[in-house]
């Protein structure tokens, strides 16, 4: 799957990228790791306070809403849906980089803006979430949902759902922030004008890093 | 409508300018794939929920599964959607290598934290009564102390 690279290259003899790979690119990947080692150690402590506890909420009963159905009893729908929306950008966002390595401005600005729309459904839908769990008592210190075996919770599973998925959320404003410019830059033609959309390639990396922690989100507050 | 790079000026540093395929097929073959695992996740939550009598082994199975499928998700979105599939494999090396670390980084600490909790159960008897009673079943000089909902506490 790697590039097919003729005979042996002195990668690191100097003057040349030793990776073969653009330098904001590298940069960008290397912020990437040292922020999935930050969403990792939020992760990490969440399973280890949870490792350490004798039991804990069961997700099918405390995320079972869905907007406008009321009191409907929905397990982990709504929050399905936002993870479809999610990986669905990522999609868009993929396909608006295809576009700009075809110099297609017009095939940017159509996918770059779906992606700022799923990315702005993505916060919309958190932001619901979040208004609903704190209407039924959740909140940082406040956890009213007793743990799978009817004992005793503690905040902790709010405490930790809040941080880590506000932190995420965080992600995705300054995400959906740096699309917002991107599009700005395209549609004045700055990509045109340098003859390259390495940015969006750049701010593309970022955005599927962003749909990356929110799988391992899903998967450890909202599955296991 | 395909763009041949020769040698990118705008990127001089890169010696072997390689852009990705010029379809989109592969592209949407992974959306397939993302949104089947996906479904098949949440089918294995429902599951576990439409089966509150499983035993604990079933229950880490299934949860077990569910782990590699976000596993398998992960791959795709990086190697497809971040295009680090079509790296030169040392890059892909300098990104794996501290993740393996990482690894035993999540062993170490999820093992900590069972040890702690096995511990704390068995010096602290008073606390371990308190935490695996079912509510219900706690005296009511102990339902009414809030002290656990105490802001910040971590217990």
């Amino acid at each position: 799957m790697a590039q097919a690279i003729p005979g042996k290259q002195k990668w690191w003899s100097g003057g040349k990228s030793p990776y073969n790979m653009e330098y904001g690119k590298v940069m960008m990947w290397f912020f990437l790791l040292s922020d999935a080692f930050t969403f990792g150690a939020f992760l990490i402590s969440y399973g280890t306070v949870r490792f350490s506890s004798d039991s804990w909420p069961d997700p099918n009963h405390v995320f079972h809403s869905f907007p406008f159905m009321g009191d409907a009893n929905l397990p982990l729908a709504f929050v399905s849906l936002m993870t479809f929306i999610l990986i669905m950008s990522s999609v868009t966002m993929v396909l608006a980089v295809h576009e700009g390595h075809r110099m297609n401005k017009k095939g940017v600005i159509k996918w770059l803006s779906f992606t700022i729309i799923g990315g702005l459904f993505f916060l919309g839908s958190q932001a619901w979430e979040w208004t609903h769990l704190y209407h039924v008592g959740a909140w940082w210190g406040s956890n009213p949902f007793n743990n799978i075996d009817h004992t005793l919770a503690n905040p902790n599973f709010t405490n930790f759902f809040f941080t880590i998925t506000g932190f995420h959320g965080l992600h995705v404003t300054t995400g959906v922030i740096l699309l917002i410019i991107a599009l700005i830059m395209t549609l004045n033609g700055n990509f045109d004008r340098k003859g390259h959309y390495l940015m969006i390639e750049k701010i593309g990396l970022y955005w599927h890093f962003v749909d990356l922690v929110w799988v391992f989100v899903f998967l450890c507050f909202y599955l296991i | 409508m395909s763009h041949q790079q020769q040698h990118n000026p705008f990127a001089p540093e890169v010696t072997f300018p390689h852009p990705p395929p010029d379809n989109t097929k592969r592209i949407w073959r992974t959306f397939w794939i993302l949104l089947f695992v996906t479904m098949a996740e949440v089918g294995l939550g429902l599951f576990l929920y439409a089966n509150p009598s499983f035993g604990q082994g079933m229950v880490y199975f299934i949860k077990g599964l569910m782990v590699i499928l976000t596993l398998a998700k992960a791959f795709y979105i990086i190697a497809i959607f971040m295009h680090l599939g079509d790296e030169l494999r040392s890059f892909v090396l300098t990104l794996v290598f501290p993740t393996l670390l990482f690894i035993w980084f999540i062993i170490a600490f999820l093992w900590d934290g069972n040890s702690f909790k096995n511990l704390r159960n068995t010096y602290d008897p008073y606390r371990k009564e308190m935490y695996t009673t079912p509510v219900d079943q706690l005296p009511d000089h102990i339902k009414e102390n809030v002290e656990f909902q105490k802001e910040g506490a971590l217990h």
